[in-house]
């Protein structure tokens, strides 16, 4: 019986560490079969799942996801999709209830988060032993491409002001290009309850203030080649307010 | 300790400094009441500053947006050999 349970327990500690990649979509049709492929591409020797959160797309994404699943495994590509439209923060939720791994990578599918910076994510990971690894675009070797001047100016100065006031610890507050424990996604997805952009700088202040470790890793950011943007309206707005909500709640 | 709480640590610090100065009147009173203006304003020139160097050395990629094009074309071939629709329309 001892020997057995030991036995047990270094199998165990050799398990290799798996990544869930959760990437939530709405009409990406094109997009995630782009990004599925990229991504088994870029992670080769690495145990993985890729959790698709689609919400109700009407253009046939979910028709595209069981395609894929057919060319790479339906245990390798799992479709958790939802009936409609009801928002990224939730998506994420959903799609970490049927996580598996040991770090929930959350990315976009519209190929402005490239998986080939996957790796980069995993080596930091495992160099510094990170709670979280967040991409940032404003540091060496990482950058934006597609940004009108409008783009760049209202992203600075949302940066300048959310440094000034928050004080946050990381560079790039809004990327939402992140790899995370399990247990510690599971804890800030429930204490977070903002939307779009300030969602992820919620997300990431929050972690700092409960003292997890953050640590970084340069990306770039192409912006959406295909599709539409989905987050619009008055951005500048909800972004002030999200900055005074956490002023007054982190 | 939330956050807004260390800001206005920081500020009632700063203020506690100036009533000082103003008190013991180090400096000469009329500059000393102008102190608080010029803190403003320089908080004001730091973030146009850095706006204004984060905007200069903006970071760009634009050799990222020809590699992911061949990616695009690379996965396009790869996945339409394997029968996934990525027509695009
Ligand atoms: N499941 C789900 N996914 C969503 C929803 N809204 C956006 N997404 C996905 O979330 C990711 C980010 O959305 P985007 O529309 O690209 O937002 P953005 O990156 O801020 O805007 P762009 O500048 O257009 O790229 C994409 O993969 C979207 O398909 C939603 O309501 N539900
Ligand atoms: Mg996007």
């Amino acid at each position: 019986m001892e020997e057995r349970k030991d036995e047990l327990q270094t199998k165990g500690k050799e398990k290799k560490i798996k990544y869930s990649i959760i990437v939530p979509t709405y009409n990406e049709r094109l997009n995630i079969a782009l990004i599925i492929y990229l991504i088994f591409k870029h992670l080769r020797d690495v145990e993985f799942e890729v959790i698709v959160v689609d919400d109700g797309s009407p253009d046939g994404t979910q028709d595209i996801v069981k395609q894929l699943q057919q060319v790479y495994g339906e245990d390798r590509i799992l479709l958790r999709a939802r009936p409609r439209k009801l928002g990224l923060g939730t998506a994420y939720y959903h799609g970490l209830k049927h996580a598996t791994g040991d770090f929930v990578v959350i990315m976009d599918a519209d190929l402005s988060h490239h998986p080939k910076y996957l790796p980069s994510f995993i080596r930091k990971q495992k160099e510094t032993g990170a709670n979280i690894v967040t991409g940032t675009r404003y540091v060496k070797n990482g950058g934006v491409h597609g940004w009108n001047l409008m783009r760049k100016l209202t992203s600075r100065g949302a940066n300048v002001l959310a440094q000034t006031l928050l004080w946050p610890g990381v560079s790039d507050l809004t990327g939402s290009f992140r790899l995370y424990e399990r247990s510690v996604l599971e804890d800030l997805v429930t204490s977070c309850v903002s939307k779009g952009y300030v969602f992820q700088m919620e997300m990431i202040v929050r972690a700092t203030r409960k003292g997890y470790h953050v640590e970084e890793v340069p990306i770039t950011f192409v912006d959406r080649v295909f599709g539409s943007s989905k987050l619009g309206g008055s951005e500048i707005v909800e972004y002030l307010k999200g900055l005074v909500y956490l002023l007054f709640t982190t | 300790m939330k956050h807004i709480f260390k800001i206005t640590s920081v500020l009632a610090a700063i203020s506690a400094i100036w009533i000082g100065l103003l008190q013991t009147s180090l400096l000469p009173p009329n500059y000393t009441w102008l102190l608080p203006i010029y803190l403003v304003v320089a908080l004001g020139c730091y973030g146009l500053f850095m706006v204004g160097i984060g905007l200069m050395f903006f970071p760009t990629c634009p050799q990222e947006a020809v590699l992911l094009q061949q990616d695009i074309v690379e996965a396009k071939e790869f996945l339409s050999k394997n029968g996934v629709d990525v027509a695009s329309d």
